[in-house]
């Protein structure tokens, strides 16, 4: 057998490691060993890769891999865990980056090497194309949203006349660049042209988009990261690529599709609608004047000894002020009471995908308790005290009419089902989709303000004096 | 000829891909979707194995270079997908 066929065999390999180990994810149980089997394919894939004969180069190869290894080892290891989505925002950038380098290298290797060859195949200039805008989106969107969330780009949406024009021009830009390279694959320089353009719309795309939508814009980066592979696999007639690419794009498409769902819109609504308008003051006033009670962390601890169930409801609020660890030290001390505890999560609490789950997973928190809202919608009638910390438009009733406002229709966590609320709060201020939200003016709930972790910190100490 | 038929094979390749895509990922939890992210995120690192044929190639010193960038930008990428994934499963325990 030649060494192409071996690597071809050993890539077959790889493929099934990936969907064997991309199936793992779905269970905790099995989760560790699956991201294992998946990392095994990688280095099996990598090391029949260098094993082929027209391989050179092997210094420059080590050296570019032991500073990827390097530098992806530090982030990984030092990231703290509130800066997660970050850190995936990040990654997906690299991943896009990488996938529209490869296709740029290999376009000029086949340009150079043209007088003695044919002409590129159809599917080689196409999927070169494709890999260079999709990949350009991808970086440069991921470098907006990572900025976004680290708080270097306003998390508020940009928005400006014309915006909608602007994006259609640059991507019927992009598409021209695109069928320039396909007519004419030695011209270059068309494909930095598409790869400014796509970098360009990367920017505009994920700027005018605000941090609550950003679980959104991550999965579909996500998918993005994916579908940039596959197209370099095309540009390579490489399986591999096209399959490691093609489940991650499926994957990142499915979660977009779950986050959507989780806020009511559609895809076309969150990229191009935003929402995020400024709160009216006198909206504000007819829903708390007169009917806001504020409360104390005592008076809170005394509701507390006397409740059999009390449920947690983190949203992002939880994750800025770094309060899991209080959390999870109220939650002992009262399950140590007999108190039953869980956690209510909402899917698009926090700023990615299951942002809260790994949070309190963190600290220990048994991932039996943390619920998805339709296990815990349920229970909240059977709840004696929620505890909403840092979330806001996730448990807003308005969400159930049907229309007139910006989270109309979007599912909620019935929080207000339950006997007493206590939400921790800074200020009455709107969440961000700008609304006033009624739940804090309801008669069974509570108003503790302050930062959350402050307030976690005294419900604790207060818990144990009492 | 030849060149569609391959083309036909690779894209049968892409088309059952995504099928088992979809399949496979549909029923993660959402108390899993973040290491999902972060894990499906590292194999579409992929391209790694791209960017080591094209330093590999070692012709055209520009070829090289934008692979040698790729390589980086992969393994990193790839590298640290895997683990910070690893160090957010190992988080997940199910108290008795």
């Amino acid at each position: 057998m030649d060494s192409a066929t071996i690597a071809n065999l050993a890539y077959l390999v790889a493929a099934v490691l990936f969907i064997v180990g991309l199936k793992g994810l779905t269970h905790p149980k099995s989760a560790v060993r699956g991201n294992l089997l998946g990392a095994t394919g990688m280095l099996l894939a990598i090391v029949v890769t260098l094993l082929q004969q027209e391989i050179l180069g092997f210094e420059l190869i080590a050296g570019g891999v032991l500073l990827g290894s390097l530098i992806g080892a530090i982030l990984a290891f030092r990231i703290q865990m509130t800066a997660m989505p970050q850190l995936v925002g990040l990654f997906n950038g690299l991943g896009g980056a990488a996938s529209a380098l490869v296709a740029a290298a290999v376009l000029y290797q086949a340009v150079v090497a043209l007088s003695s060859r044919a002409a590129p195949s159809l599917q080689f200039s196409v999927a070169t194309a494709a890999s260079g805008l999709i990949g350009a989106v991808t970086f440069f969107g991921s470098i907006v949203a990572f900025g976004k969330l680290q708080g270097l780009v306003s998390e508020r949406p940009l928005r400006y006349p014309g915006e909608q024009v602007v994006k259609l021009l640059l991507l019927l830009a992009a598409l021209l660049c695109a069928a320039l390279i396909v007519r004419n694959p030695q011209q270059i320089s068309f494909y930095w042209y598409l790869v400014a353009a796509g970098s360009l719309l990367g920017v505009l795309l994920v700027i005018a988009i605000g941090g609550a939508d950003m679980p959104i814009v991550i999965a579909l980066l996500n998918s993005y990261s994916g579908l940039a592979a596959a197209a370099t696999g095309f540009v390579l007639s490489n399986n591999i690529l096209i399959i490691a690419g093609s489940l991650v794009g499926a994957s990142g498409i499915i979660l977009t599709r779950i986050m959507c769902k989780a806020m009511n819109r559609s895809l076309a609504n969150v990229l191009f609608g935003g929402v995020g308008a400024p709160v009216e003051d006198d909206q504000q006033d007819d829903v708390y004047a007169g009917k806001v009670t504020a409360t104390s962390a005592e008076e809170v601890v005394m509701i507390l000894k006397s409740a059999r169930r009390v449920v947690f409801v983190p949203g992002y609020g939880m994750a800025v002020a770094r309060a899991q660890t209080p959390v999870r030290l109220l939650s002992e001390l009262m399950e140590q009471d007999g108190i039953e505890v869980e956690f209510g999560i909402h899917p698009v609490a926090g700023r990615m995908p299951g942002h809260m789950n790994v949070l309190l997973a963190e600290e220990n928190i048994s991932y039996d308790k943390l619920r998805e809202i339709d296990q815990i919608n349920p229970a909240f009638a059977q709840t004696d005290v929620t505890i909403v910390l840092g979330a806001n438009d996730v448990v807003n009733p308005v969400a159930r009419e049907t229309s007139g406002n910006p989270i109309a229709g979007m599912p909620i966590l019935d929080v207000d089902k339950s006997r007493s609320v206590v939400v921790i709060k800074r200020s009455l201020g709107a969440g961000f989709a700008g609304i006033a939200n009624p739940l804090f003016a309801a008669d069974n709930t509570l108003m503790l303000f302050g930062d959350g972790k402050k307030m976690m910190d005294e419900l604790v100490a207060a818990y144990k004096e009492a | 000829m030849g060149e569609t038929v391959a083309f036909v094979n690779i894209l049968t390749v892409f088309v059952l891909a995504v099928v088992v895509g979809f399949e496979v990922i549909t029923k993660v939890p959402p108390i899993l979707h973040t290491p999902l992210m972060s894990g499906s995120n590292a194999i579409s690192g992929i391209t790694i194995i791209g960017a080591i044929v094209a330093v590999g190639s070692g012709q055209q010193t520009l070829t090289v270079v934008l692979g040698l960038i790729a390589l980086v930008s992969a393994t990193i990428n790839v590298v640290g997908g895997f683990l910070v994934t690893h160090r957010m499963l190992s988080k997940f325990k199910k108290k008795d």
